[in-house]
């Protein structure tokens, strides 16, 4: 009974960091379109979309996971899909827990970014237009600025809402060493094998990680109010 | 507004008396906390008993014996517990947390599981095969049934080989479910899950030879909390019954020669 993190514990940690990192930044990525795209259209599927996006808010990661496993497995779309690219299936591979991932915590990102997005007032674009900005350079010289608190929030949500994912990764992740047994699943294989020790260890960094995560997002960015 | 409050008054009333009844009763209602591995049978063996004990309210709840036993260390409201590992409740009775002799139901056995493939002709060797590609155990770590199949696939000499492949299930359900959705070609699942209608109908499969691993002895206990729980006690003798036994046979399980 060490009382350090052993081998297994650490490499998923680093698992966990490196799952949390891939998925925030393919979130910024899609998130930020699909962010502006909700802070600005007056089309009648703003309120869809928006739904859709908000689901995993209200979804129990069950639901999700069992989906997900019936959809990228060898009859389900995604996995027909995969299947004829050539890459396989995606149940209990990095790949698959990704695609899990970014679905899941995509409305933490995408909801921060709505909101910075909709306080943007119309007039700072319009002034970059007349001043004949193209629209990316208004995006990165008006946009991203202005939107800064917006980004740091999604990005640290959609972090630390991967990191404390459980329930999908139990489901379609299979448990392997370096691949998909994250942080999280790593706890409960210690609890469930009495291994206490451990538990305690990883959960207490787990604990620690979080306070610090959600103490430097109140500390330097208080809801993004002073602008 | 009078009639209002009179009628939540009446209802409220009728709440605690109901509470109070149910209380009273508590006695006509057990919970068993048993191993995936149990599901088929041990739904048989309550419908028959209810049959008999039109009364009796049995709430079954399944999952991995590992995360039972520490639920009940816990103090989780389980009156009967069934492990797939009869180390479990051995070591809860010696923490002085059953109410009854730790006893022995039967002896499980592992099969190589597949929908996809003839797995009726398959060894543990065939598992090399390049076709295929992901192979479902339950957790070694915790769940009885992994812990046997690493064993046996050690024992086969392919560990090494097919280490890569493997994936794991929380428990024995789960690592079925994983090849049911084909997900996995091929799961080491618990034989009694094999031949429950479910799984019988979607696929075959090969016992492993029992001299691959140590025996998968199963056991359990009444615990503390239903010491005087008198449902439980009448149900523990009826699953060491002969009907409940000859249940337990179909499903695959070797019925142990000596109760321990």
């Amino acid at each position: 009974m060490d009382s350090t993190f052993s081998a297994a514990d650490l490499s998923a940690i680093w698992l966990t960091c490196k799952l949390a990192t891939v998925v925030t930044i393919i979130l910024l990525l899609i998130g930020t379109p699909i962010a502006w795209w909700l802070a600005r259209t007056r089309s009648w599927w703003k309120g869809p979309v928006g739904a859709v996006v908000a689901i995993p808010i209200v979804l129990p990661p069950t639901v999700l996971g069992f989906y997900l496993l019936v959809a990228m497995g060898p009859h389900g779309p995604l996995g027909q899909l995969t299947q004829t690219l050539g890459i396989g299936l995606l149940p209990f591979t990095f790949a698959g827990l990704v695609i899990a991932s970014v679905l899941y915590s995509l409305p933490f990102v995408v909801q921060p970014l709505q909101n910075v997005f909709e306080g943007i007032p119309e007039r700072a674009l319009e002034t970059a237009a007349t001043l004949r900005a193209s629209a990316p350079d208004t995006f990165f010289s008006v946009v991203l600025p202005l939107a800064k608190p917006g980004f740091l929030t999604a990005s640290v949500l959609g972090f630390a809402h991967t990191v404390g994912e459980f329930g999908v990764v139990l489901m379609i992740g299979g448990n392997i060493p370096e691949q998909t047994r994250v942080a999280s699943v790593q706890i409960y294989d210690h609890v469930e094998a009495m291994e206490y020790t451990q538990a305690h260890w990883l959960s207490a960094g787990m604990l620690v990680f979080s306070f610090v995560v959600l103490l430097v997002l109140y500390t330097f960015n208080p809801t993004g109010k002073r602008r | 507004m009078r009639a209002v409050s009179l009628f939540a008054v009446r209802v409220l009333i009728f709440a605690c008396l109901f509470v109070v009844w149910h209380t009273a009763h508590a006695e006509e209602k057990i919970t068993i906390a048993a191993a995936a591995d149990l599901k088929f049978p041990l739904d048989e063996i309550v419908v028959l008993f209810k049959s008999t004990h039109p009364a009796a309210q049995i709430e079954t709840i399944y999952g991995s014996s590992g995360k039972f036993s520490t639920q009940i260390q816990q103090g989780a409201p389980y009156d009967i517990y069934f492990s797939a590992d009869i180390s479990y409740p051995r070591l809860l009775y010696l923490e002085g947390l059953a109410a009854s002799e730790v006893q022995a139901y039967g002896v499980g056995r592992i099969v190589l599981w597949s929908p996809v493939r003839d797995a009726g002709k398959m060894t543990l060797n065939d598992l090399t095969d390049p076709a295929i590609r992901k192979i479902a155990i339950a957790n070694p770590k915790h769940a009885p049934y992994g812990k046997r199949a690493e064993e046996a696939l050690k024992a086969a000499g392919v560990w090494g080989k097919i280490k890569s492949k493997l994936v794991y299930g929380e428990n024995i359900a789960q690592t079925a479910q994983y090849v049911q959705s084909g997900n996995a070609q091929v799961g080491i699942i618990a034989l009694s899950l094999a031949l429950g209608p479910e799984l019988a109908k979607q696929g075959s499969y090969a016992l492993i030879p029992d001299k691959l691993h140590q025996p998968l002895e199963q056991g359990y206990i009444i615990t503390k909390r239903a010491a005087d729980n008198s449902l439980a006690q009448t149900f523990a003798r009826f699953v060491a019954g002969k009907e409940a036994r000859a249940i337990m046979t179909r499903y695959g399980f070797v019925l142990p020669d000596a109760v321990k």
